[in-house]
């Protein structure tokens, strides 16, 4: 299908259908998902809507709902997952359903505010129970003046010293602590609690002692003197917890009846109350007929998706019972329609990388196929290890495999890797890959080939090397001049496993990476001015524009590239090899003077003559379209006098473009002009970065082989499994905290960054909207 | 640069990136994601080529050689052939 490839060609219709069947024909578009409504009033505030009282009422229901889910949550009922149900919310359901949820709420209020009261009557009379089974033993002596109440356990020592400072042991104090019985457990949270008893003398005393007790939120209960009067109140008290408990239990089953009915219908009147908020809010963006009976739409939608939209319309007007079928109405329009891109489940994830860098313009081309491979493939140069990309591929296929059961778990972190997990797929992959060629598995290196490089010949007769030169020096090198060292034939595929066990590994590998980086960055930035030309076509001004972008690059980088892949391919002796950058700088800075600053015969002259193309594409990309449209807009305006008494549909056009002024297109060519030239520069600079993260992977690795598991696996002795038992568990840990998880955050982020600059990809104006 | 053993290894991976991004794209069925799959393809046996072209070409020349240690030369020297 194309449309991946450019954005979808849309089209502007209007929609008429009646009063009655508005929600059966809005909800199938719904279900259809397919077109964009064009809000109609625009002028009028959110309140002012005609459909805001509805919308209000949707709300409250939804408030509604969220309580009716707390309560059932929190009495542990659950709630059952799936139901289908295709039924359509009408305008009678929704009083309906409103009046079923203030009911609901009501009864669910006053079995809450029955069941609290109760349950505090229930805890008084438990606490007198306590106390006048406790007090019985403090009962043994003659009657005195006494305070007796019940207090929070951790309240006791404060409210004691009070005492103490109050009447300076002008009291006695017992108190004991209330251990539940294990079926009295009615209360939501156990609180601890201390009986007390405070014998005092005097009334004015034990007046204050009442107050200290309201302070500290004792609860006081009055305690018969005798013990007559004690027994009668406990059997009391006996009683009148029996009742309470059985009322309790009633309470608390009626409740949960209640509850239960309500989840068995919970999912479905949330959808449906999601629903009916979704229409009345596509409503209000409608335009109501003077006589009522008639609602006028206009909705973007995919020309190739006409004929579904017709059919969902006499769907939903069939549904209703209406006699009349809505009427479908394209429309010319001069505004620019929305930019939609097909999308499937696997392509999701990379438009909308593209998509948060900016939506591109009306049937533009889309980058996204391309970001398929490259991004993943420019993130895998930087990470660059066939281990790590080997278990961040099983990581992947394993939340392939696995989506639902993540996505059910609604944690927000985890919902953006799954979202993901292609990209993770692929990027883990090609990592493989790449790591096969940077011979990095963990650090170590596979020598599957036998190496290009031999150490024999450098020993006589063949070379300098004798028994001697072993003993003296710690690190020899060897000479690719001498020959049989070096065996002419580089290792088949990727890079030689001695480089792994030289101590001068980095002098080759920077080299090698810091050239590999700028043909990778030249070539996508190649591949994105090309990819732009395609717009072009459709615009028509390939000269202008296209033509002077890629002779300067490919005069100055293209140039580079070939200097790269001389220098690489043509034998030379390393000491005549001019370095690369040397040439480079001083081609720019026209110096020729230093000796040894040519790597073939005729390069002063191309040189020469490659810098000043590049420089003249600058004036010609600065002024060429520019003053070619000053020449259009002279011509036509004088057409325009001719003319302009007549309403031509193609003056009217020209009266358009008039209105743009000339400096803004100068000013605009320049900007664009800048940064496409330095953009090139810095842009190439930037892939750099291929490098410098790739070179920072294969050294964290090093040091977590050569710090951590290497030394578990020198030790002889036979602890040594033991040790190496818990350091592997350390290494692992290691591997996937640091390497995967955050060199693998910061390679995701630089690849994001190459993708996003503006000269790799087409949109120098990014002022599409999705629909 | 005319020995066998460079010949070989530059043909096998020029055939085998070719065919899969110049043949196999052929053979996938028509369908909605025919261009996505095909342009997959070829960009991936793009990149990969040039990759391992990058790699292999960088080594073809040294202008120096590794630098070992001197056990790790006593040891390559009876083991490695």
């Amino acid at each position: 299908m194309d449309s991946f490839f450019r954005s979808e060609e849309m089209c502007l219709v209007q929609l008429f259908f009646q009063t009655e069947s508005a929600h059966n024909c809005i909800n199938e578009l719904g279900h259809l998902g397919l077109v964009q409504f064009k809000d109609l009033n625009p002028g009028t505030v959110a309140f002012q809507r005609r459909f805001v009282k509805e919308v209000k009422k949707c709300e409250e229901m939804e408030r509604i709902l969220r309580f009716l889910e707390n309560e059932v949550v929190k009495s542990n009922i659950p709630i059952p997952a799936d139901f289908t149900s295709e039924t359509i919310p009408v305008p009678r359901d929704v009083l309906d359903l409103e009046s079923r949820f203030d009911k609901l709420e009501q009864e669910l209020k006053e079995i809450n505010s029955n069941r609290d009261t109760l349950r505090q009557n229930f805890t008084q009379l438990m606490e007198i129970n306590h106390l006048l089974q406790m007090t019985d033993d403090f009962f043994e002596e003659v009657a005195i003046r006494f305070v007796a109440g019940v207090i929070k356990h951790e309240r006791f020592p404060a409210f004691e010293k009070i005492l103490w400072r109050l009447f300076h042991g002008n009291f006695v104090l017992r108190h004991a602590e209330i251990k539940p019985h294990e079926e009295e457990n009615m209360a939501e949270d156990p609180v601890k609690k201390d009986v007390f008893v405070v014998f005092v003398q005097g009334d004015q005393i034990r007046g204050k002692i009442r107050k200290l007790c309201d302070g500290f939120h004792a609860s006081m209960y009055p305690c018969p003197n005798n013990a007559y009067a004690r027994k009668e109140m406990r059997t009391n008290a006996n009683t009148r917890i029996e009742d309470l408990r059985l009322v309790l239990k009633r309470t608390e089953e009626f409740r949960e009846t209640t509850l239960t009915a309500a989840a068995a219908n919970l999912q479905e009147w949330t959808s449906k109350v999601k629903k009916m908020k979704a229409i009345y809010y596509t409503l209000n963006l409608c335009n109501i007929d003077i006589t009522q009976k008639l609602i006028v739409a206009e909705i973007w939608c995919p020309v190739s998706d006409l004929n579904s939209v017709h059919t969902a319309l006499i769907h939903g007007s069939e549904q209703s019972g209406s006699s009349l079928s809505p009427v479908v109405n394209r429309i010319q329009t001069q505004q620019t329609p929305p930019t939609f891109n097909r999308v499937n489940s696997f392509t999701t994830g990379f438009q909308s990388i593209i998509d948060a860098y900016g939506v591109g313009n009306y049937q533009e081309i889309n980058p996204a196929p391309y970001t398929m491979v490259t991004f993943p493939f420019l993130f895998a140069v930087m990470f660059g290890d066939c281990g790590h990309g080997l278990v961040m591929t099983l990581l992947a296929l394993w939340l392939i495999l696995h989506q639902e059961h993540f996505r059910k778990l609604k944690n927000e972190l985890i919902d953006m890797l799954v979202d993901g997990r292609y990209i993770i797929f692929l990027m883990g992959l090609f990592s493989i890959y790449t790591g096969l060629i940077y011979n990095d598995c963990f650090s170590k290196s596979f020598n599957v080939f036998g190496s290009s490089w031999s150490v024999r010949p450098m020993f006589h007769p063949h070379g300098p090397w004798t028994n001697d030169t072993l003993h003296d020096s710690g690190h020899l090198h060897l000479d690719p001049l001498v020959s049989g060292v070096y065996s002419g034939n580089p290792y088949p595929f990727g890079v030689d496993p001695i480089w792994n066990i030289a101590s001068n590994k980095l002098s080759f590998l920077n080299s090698y990476k810091m050239k590999m980086s700028v043909i990778m960055g030249v070539a996508h930035m190649l591949f994105g001015v090309t990819l732009s030309l395609v717009n072009y076509i459709n615009l028509k001004d390939v000269a202008l524009q296209f033509i002077p972008e890629v002779i300067f690059m490919l005069s100055l980088f293209g140039y580079l590239i070939f200097l790269i892949l001389y220098k690489w391919c043509v034998v030379m002796k390393s000491e005549s090899a001019p370095s690369i950058l040397l040439l480079f700088i001083n081609m720019m800075l026209f110096d020729y003077s230093s000796e040894g600053t040519v790597l073939y015969r005729t390069q002063k002259p191309v040189q020469i003559f490659l810098v000043v193309v590049a420089v003249l594409m600058v004036p010609w990309l600065l002024f060429a379209k520019p003053l070619l449209l000053y020449r259009k807009h002279k011509q036509l305006k004088f057409l325009s006098l001719q003319f302009c008494l007549s309403l031509f549909f193609g003056v009217k056009k020209a009266f358009f473009s008039l209105q743009v002024s000339m400096a803004d297109i100068f000013v605009y060519q320049g900007i664009h002009t800048i940064e496409y030239c330095l953009g090139c520069i810095s842009n190439t600079a930037s892939y750099l970065r291929l490098w410098a993260l790739s070179l920072a992977h294969a050294e964290l690795s090093e040091v977590l082989w050569k710090m951590v598991l290497q030394v578990a696996l020198r030790v002889t002795s036979g602890m040594g499994s033991v040790l190496l038992a818990v350091t592997f568990a350390a290494f692992a840990v290691l591997t996937v905290t640091i390497l995967l998880v955050m060199e693998g955050l910061s390679a995701f982020l630089h690849a994001l960054r190459l993708h996003c600059t503006p000269s790799t990809y087409t949109p120098d104006v990014a002022f599409g909207f999705c629909s | 640069m005319a020995a066998l053993s460079f010949v070989i290894p530059m043909s096998v991976m020029t055939l085998f990136w070719g065919i899969i991004g110049g043949v196999v794209p052929w053979f996938i069925p028509k369908g909605p994601n025919r261009g996505v799959i095909v342009t997959m393809l070829v960009l991936t046996a793009v990149c990969c080529y040039l990759f391992w072209l990058i790699a292999i070409l960088a080594q073809l020349n040294p202008l120096f050689g590794p630098s070992l240690k001197n056990d790790t030369i006593w040891y390559m020297y009876y083991h490695w052939s």
